[in-house]
Order: C-alpha cells, then structure tokens, then sequence
C-alpha cells in the first residue's frame, strides 16, 4: 500500500508500523527502546510522530500504517518534544563514553546532536556508577534508561518467552525492579532463574548500560611484558566475518588473513585459527552421533559448541546432560591441543603457555574455567577476549587491521576447512557434521556438500536428511525461545529429532554478545554470508579432510583414550550464579 | 426500544472522566466477534477529592449490578468484574455479594494506586500481571480482559444505564464538591449546568477570592472565578481554594508528590519528567520555562492519559497562577 511521509509517497506493507515502514524506505524516527529483534514497548517516546487527522502524536513503533495514512516525522513541534524528551533521558544516563561498548557511536549522542540537545540539561540522578556483576556480565545501572530491551530479551533466553510470542514479557533473569522513578533493572534473586552469560542483553541496550568483564588490559599487560611466556592466540570462526566493522570495513567481508596480520604485530607468538579445531570438533561429533544411532544411545544428541546453551542445559535442565555430545567446544578442544600435544611437541612447559582465544561471545569466559574442562590442570584458554575487545586492543596499540597486509595462521593449527568456518553461522555444525557423517556412514564423500535446508538465519529449522538409508530429524534452534520450543517438542515427543544444534544467540555465532554493535537481522545475514562465501572458495569443504585434523589425529596414534582424554568433555548440574553489588 | 439505542438518545457519557459515548463502546463490544466478553465496572475512583462512586455505591447498590446485568446481557458477556478500590471493597463486599447472588459477577479488590483506573491497566491488574498501561489499539473492546472484547465502564456509567433503561434518568451526574466551601459532599445535578451555577445552586459559592481545579483532584485544571461560565468537563469533581490562603506553589508540589508516588515508571514523559517537575517546583528560582517544556511533553508524548492529567493540573496552575 502507499502511505505519505513527511510528503512523499512510499510503499509499505500491510501490517507494519509506521516506523518500520519509514526505515524501510530509509527514513530514520528516532527510537531508542525500539530494535527489531525485539517486542514493541513504546516507552521511550522518542519516535513520536504526527500522523493527518490524529489530534496528539503517536508512537511510530506503536502505530500500524493504514492505506493513505500521512505521517510528518519531522517538525518544530516534534523536535522540541524529542529534544525535552532526550534531555530527560540523559538526567538518567551517567555518561562514560569513552569506556563504553558504544565507543562513542550510541543513539543518545546521535540524536542529542540532532536535537542540539544540552547533555547537561538535569542534573545526574545516579552521579555515582552503579555497578551489578554476575557471571561475565557487568550492569552498570547508572547509565540504564529503563528501555527495557534487556528485559524483554532475557525473558527470551531464560524466560518463559517463545519463539512464536510476540508480547512483551518480563519473567527472564533480567526483570524489572520497584515501580514508578525507582524503577530499576534488577537481576532475579529467584533461585530457579540465572543468567546463561550469552550477553544478548549487553548488544540490545542502546545506552551501554551493560557490558562484558574485559580482558584487554590483562593481555596487553602481558603483549608488553610477558615474563618468559609464549604467547598463543586463536581466533573464533565467526571473528573474520565481524571484526572488520570496527575498522570500517563493510559488513560479512572476511578479513582472515590481515586478523591473523594484526595478531602477529601485537606481539603473539603463535596465532592459531579455532576454524581447525571446529573441523576437529565436526569429525569427533559425526563419529559420536553415528556411534549414538548404531548403539541404541540417547537420542537426540545436542550440539556442545555454545556455552551459554551448555549452562542453559546445566542450570535449567541438568536432566537433558547425557543428549550433549561429549565433543569439546573448538576453543577448549584446541586449547587442550595447544597445552598438550603441542607443547609437548615444542619443548614447552605448559604452565608457560598462556593461551588466548578471541571469540564472538561472553559465555566462552566461563567456558573456559569450568572444572570440569581442566587439561592436567590447566585452564584450556588463559583469557578470552570478545571481538569487541580484541579491536579495542588493537586500537589501543595503533594497530589499523584494515591497513594490515594479510599473512596465514601458524602451523599446526592454522590450515581449516569449510567446514570449520561455517561453525560461525547457525546450521554450520549441522552442515558441517553431515557432510562428514555421510563419509562415515557410505564411505564416501558427497558429490554436491551444500545442506541449503540448514541454512539461513530464520530462529528454527527443521529438515529430515537421509544418510546412507539413515534418516536423521533434525532440528537447528538459534536463540533460546527457539531452542526452548524444540525443548516442548521433545517433552511431546522424546523421538521427535536425533540431532538438535542449538546456539544461543540469534543468527549463532555471528550474532554473539560479544560481537560489535549494532547488530540486527540484515547484519547477521552479511555476517553469515562472509562464511558461507569463505566456505564456499575453500578447495577442501570436507572437515575430515583437513591435512591438519589428519595430522593431530595422527600425532594421537588414533588412539581412542587419548582422543577422548583431549578433546572430549562432560557436563555437571550448576547452581545459581552470584550476584556480586 | 433497546438499551443501546436508548443510551444514544440520552447521550450518555463516560462519566469517568474521558467522557466517550457510552452507546460506541457497548455496540463496539456487542458487534465484536467471539462467544467470550467480559463486562468490567471500575470503581478505581483513584483522584484524589472524587467520592461519588463511593457515593452511589453506598446509596443505590442494587442499581449498580442491575446496570452490569443490564450491560452484560446487551453485548453478550457471560461474566462480569466490579472492579474497586481497596477500601470500597472492604466496605461494601457483603452487601454487593448479597445483591449479586448468583449471578456471574466477580468482585475483585484492587491492588492499589491511582493507575489501576487506566482502563488498560485495570486489565493488566485483574490479570494478575504488573498494573501498567497497554498500547492501544487494539482497545478493550476489541482485545481486553485475557485478550476477549470487553467493556469498561465507570460505576456511573452503568448506574446510569441502568436509570435510562428504567425511563429514570434526567441528564444528571453526580458531582463531587470539596475544599474551602460551605457545604461539601456528594450532589446529583443537571449534566449541562455550568460550574458557577453548580456551585451557587449547592450553596457553595464562596464569597472571598478563589479558584477551583475541576475534573479531578490531582488531574483536573485550575479554573478561575471568572472561568467557571462553562460545563464541567473530566472526572465529577470541583475543589475550591481560597486565593488568599493557598500556596499554588505548594499546591503543585502536593500534586506532583501524588503523581510521582502513582506513576507506574514505563514511559520517559511520566517517570522522568515528574520527577524532574518535582525538582523544578523545590527548587529556586522556580524555572517555569523548564517546568513548561515538560509539562507540553507530558500531554504530547506520554504512553497513557496519566501525562495528560499531570500536564492538565500542572500545566494550568502553572499558567494561571505562577
């Protein structure tokens, strides 16, 4: 239908609401508690339009389009209304710009400068930080503007909220404290409700309100004085189709060989690519789901690469723990590797190792200190740096990566397949985990690899593939109110999938709480389409057929109870998690 | 004749303030597709210096849940809710339950606070869910009470209702008359008299200098002495100061220290600007200016008429008397 804004005439859709259809015609409203991940609340009153015939302003993220409707979104009026409206946000806002997740990019600053808004109109009503930890998150409720995305977002991932709800809803982790001006966000004192650290909250605040614990000082610390340690790295999959946003470069370009560049120039000593290990990780997960479907064992087997899905599964349902795959995640497989075999290998103590990983997310942090993934010991990954923080840190040192010339990750463990890349997008494990089960199953290897069926970044998938005269019911969850509607399947019917991927966040990996900002749908689709277009000019796509899987499948003489000593896990109940005010 | 046709031809009004046909919303209700709908009488009666309800509660019960049958039966809603206020609830409870008998007529105890008289937040209360305001549309009538068409009406819609139905009603309304008078209380009086005229005919017409905030005690607008030559218009209140003895200054605070204790926290305007209007109106100098912006914001911008009714009382007082 057409509809008139701000006088000119623009298609629209049934159904949309003013403020979607004038995005999409590339009209920008201002709107702070509106992102389109997520319900619509209105509370922030910053789009407030006026619409021919309508006596007050109305909410544009609020009000559906009907067919003529004409719609002014930029007036003297509307602007003085924005502008006293924002000052009012800002009295709430302590502002930290330079430490914030926003670097200074935020939707408060933009509009202030639009609407010649006076930061300081009010004085602070929390001058002081405020600060509330639990797990790898920091809410800092000082620079909280009661937008409530984390809200509505967290009741998505812990909450009751569903894949197929459109309603707001407040009964996650996150909730809503004290009524009127007191009110606060507030994570819950329920024993039966924790954060799954996935961060989704910290890239849905507007206003950098949350973030995540950062390691960059510590590494750098150690890059600049690093007390006779050899320095390693790794680098998720989904890190070469991001990080390059932080340094201008267009969405989903991949930009593996000056990420490996920029690394080196920091200073580490070996630079090592988590793609080898995802390929390693495809391989030990098709063995085990065809061990599971030849010997009668529980069915279906779930997916173990996502932390926060793993601390979903420990904390909501410890009862769902032997469907996990024993399969390491990448970042813990390869560090395992890293203070094992190659430092046995190299003549390195281990305990002189410390071992870094960059990865798309907050959850790996804890990932990587749970007890139970200790080799001999040691912690797989000394610190992890979310994409986020390893483009600050290069900042930080004047390294540009967009300016680097591009060099390859270092041996061993350097040489991936396309398989291990798409690890990054949700469906890649699937995708990649059939590929190579169809060459455990047959023999042989798939003439045309492409599981289109998989792929895309739609919130759940369902596709029955036949492997050898196996028929496999798959599900590919991404975002918990996916995951958890696969979870009601299977309490309807415990046979209804043998193979369930799950991955917390929306989009998987690439949409991670530790991705950079901003991140909507169009985002994560460039994002994923970086991976599959490096997966698809790869010559090898064929995980099992990585010279550099082969190689640690040979330095460990195939033997199984070294396989599974290194590069296998398990899982325990957990508790609540502590808040720390 | 039917009673639809009949509540046009009386031209009823929403007597809680807002002042919407009362025929629109029954019809809107009764043409709403489905075999649920509820019928909900609010007695939420949250302005402060508004007591005639509570009046006609006490008065005319039987009235009352005759005028939710009556209302029930014409948009075919096979349970009802009266809806009050705590301490009406814990005043007349026995004697409703008494006259409802068995009718399917739910008394429900209201949590608290002047937001639960938002018809949308009403809702959300007797749901048993946070007693914030909801985006409209959809509206009640199409989507209310567990997501079915309902109808909300004030107490003295449906006591009326009920009247026009018996061929009673005589373009009354009820008004409620509080402060520096001579005779306050409760007077049922023609619907169409001005203020002035209300106020002489109930023997409350002061005789020293004065002004009055009419449609509410917290929300309703400072009106002048020489203003009142008009209709009431809002909630049935009329609250007369004395000019020489009232502080406006103080008068505004009291005001804005009731909206910030009522206001639920869910939009910009409301939580934040009352708040800042509470500093503004401690503060010196008094900042009008700033006072004013936030006020026009309030009754441009806010998610639900509580904004509106704090621009109404402040924005006026501000304006006419500061």
């Amino acid at each position: 239908m057409k509809i008139t804004i701000d006088n000119r005439e623009v298609e629209a859709r049934e159904g949309q609401t003013i403020l979607e259809a004038a995005r999409e015609n590339g009209i920008e409203i201002p709107a702070l508690c509106y992102h389109p991940d997520l319900c619509v609340k209105a509370n922030c009153r910053m789009c407030v339009v006026e619409i021919e015939g309508v006596a007050a302003p109305q909410a544009a993220c609020a009000t559906k389009i009907k067919e003529g409707t004409k719609v002014v979104t930029q007036s003297e009026n509307l602007t003085a209304l924005r502008k006293t409206n924002l000052e009012l946000l800002l009295g709430q806002h302590r502002r930290n710009c330079p430490q914030c997740v926003w670097q200074g990019k935020c939707a408060l600053l933009k509009y202030a400068a639009e609407l010649k808004a006076d930061l300081n109109a009010h004085l602070l009503r929390n001058p002081e930080p405020e600060i509330i930890k639990f797990g790898p998150i920091i809410l800092d409720r000082s620079k909280c503007i009661n937008c409530r995305n984390c809200v509505d977002m967290c009741s998505r991932q812990t909450g009751s909220k569903r894949g197929n709800e459109d309603e707001c809803k407040s009964d996650g982790f996150l909730e809503l404290e004290g009524r009127g001006y007191e009110s606060r966000i507030s994570p819950s004192s329920d024993e039966k409700k924790d954060c799954i650290y996935c961060a989704q909250c910290v890239v849905h605040c507007p206003v950098g309100a949350l973030d995540v614990e950062s390691a960059v000082e510590a590494v750098d610390a150690l890059l600049k004085d690093r007390k006779g340690k050899t320095l390693v790295v790794q680098f998720a999959p989904s890190i070469r189709a991001s990080i390059g946003e932080m340094f201008g470069i267009p969405h989903g370009q991949v930009v593996t060989g000056q990420l490996v560049a920029s690394l080196k120039k920091l200073g580490f000593d070996k630079v090592f690519d988590t793609n080898m290990a995802a390929d390693l990780t495809t391989v030990e997960e098709a063995k085990e789901l065809v061990q599971r479907v030849k010997e009668n064992k529980p069915l279906p087997m779930f997916t173990s690469c996502c932390p926060a899905w793993i601390r979903y599964v420990e904390f909501f349902r410890p009862d769902l723990i032997p469907h996990i795959t024993t399969v390491k995640s990448p970042q813990n497989m390869l560090g395992s590797l890293i203070k094992t075999r190659w430092a046995e290998n190299n003549n390195i103590n281990p305990e002189d190792i410390v071992s870094v990983s960059v990865m798309p997310c907050a959850a790996k942090k804890y990932d990587a200190f749970k007890p139970e993934e200790k080799i001999n010991g040691l912690a797989p990954a000394d610190f992890v740096l979310t994409t986020r923080e390893l483009g600050r840190l290069l900042q930080k040192n004047r390294i540009d990566l967009k300016a680097m010339l591009e060099e390859i990750a270092d041996d061993p463990f350097g040489v991936y397949t396309g398989a291990g890349t798409i690890f990054g997008a949700t469906g890649g494990v699937t995708e990649a985990a059939a590929r190579t089960a169809h060459w455990l199953i047959t023999g042989k290897n798939l003439e045309k690899v492409d599981f289109e069926g998989v792929r895309g970044i739609v919130g759940l998938k369902k596709a029955e593939i036949e492997i050898g005269g196996v028929k496999l019911k798959i599900a590919v969850a991404n975002g918990m109110e996916n995951a958890k509607m696969v979870l009601d399947d299977l309490a309807k019917d415990p046979k209804a999938y043998d193979y369930v991927e799950v991955m917390a966040c929306p989009g998987g990996c690439i949409g991670g709480g530790g991705q950079p900002l901003p991140v909507n749908d169009e985002i994560r689709k460039k994002r994923a389409q970086g991976l599959y277009s490096d997966d698809a000019a790869k010559t090898i796509r064929l995980a099992h057929e990585s010279p550099a899987v082969k190689a640690v499948y040979d330095d460990l003489q195939n033997d199984e109870h070294k396989i599974h000593e290194i590069l296998h896990t398990h899982y325990a109940q957990k508790g609540k998690s502590e808040i720390i005010k | 004749m039917e009673i639809i046709e009949k509540l046009k031809q009386a031209n009823l009004r929403g007597r809680g303030g807002a002042g919407f046909p009362a025929w629109q919303k029954w019809q809107m209700v009764k043409d709403a597709p489905g075999e649920t709908k509820y019928v909900v009488c609010n007695v939420s009666e949250g302005e402060p210096a508004v007591a005639k309800d509570g009046h006609i509660l006490e008065k005319w019960p039987d009235i009352v849940i005759e005028g939710i049958k009556l209302a029930m039966e014409e948009v075919g809603a096979k349970k009802g809710y009266l809806y009050l206020r705590h301490d009406y609830f814990d005043k007349f409870k026995n004697a409703l339950a008494e006259i409802i008998g068995a009718r399917a007529i739910k008394i429900i105890r209201e949590p608290g606070g002047y937001l639960g008289g938002e018809e949308t937040a009403l809702l959300d209360s007797i749901e048993g869910k946070a007693v914030e305001p909801r985006i409209k549309p959809p509206f009640p009538p199409q989507e209310g009470l567990f997501g079915y068409p309902t109808l909300i009406n004030n107490l003295e819609t449906l006591y009326f209702a009920a009247r026009i139905a018996r061929g009673e009603y005589k373009n009354t309304r009820f008004y409620t008359i509080a402060g520096d008078c001579a005779c306050p209380g409760v007077f049922e009086r023609g619907e169409s008299l001005t203020i002035k005229e209300i106020l002489g005919k109930t023997g409350n017409w002061p005789k020293d200098e004065f002004f009055v905030q009419a449609g509410g005690g917290a929300s309703g607008t400072i009106m002048l002495s020489d203003e009142l030559e008009v209709p009431l218009s809002g909630a049935g209140s009329i609250v007369i100061y004395n000019k020489a003895k009232t502080d406006p200054r103080q008068l505004g605070l009291k005001w804005i220290n009731f909206f910030i204790n009522e206001n639920c926290g869910k939009c910009v305007p409301c939580r934040e600007g009352v708040y800042r209007l509470r500093e503004i109106f401690s503060g010196e100098p008094l900042d009008i200016a700033r006072a004013q912006s936030i006020v026009k914001l309030l009754a441009a911008a806010s998610f639900c008429p509580f904004g509106k009714g704090v621009a109404n009382s402040i924005g006026s007082l501000s304006e006419k008397l500061l």
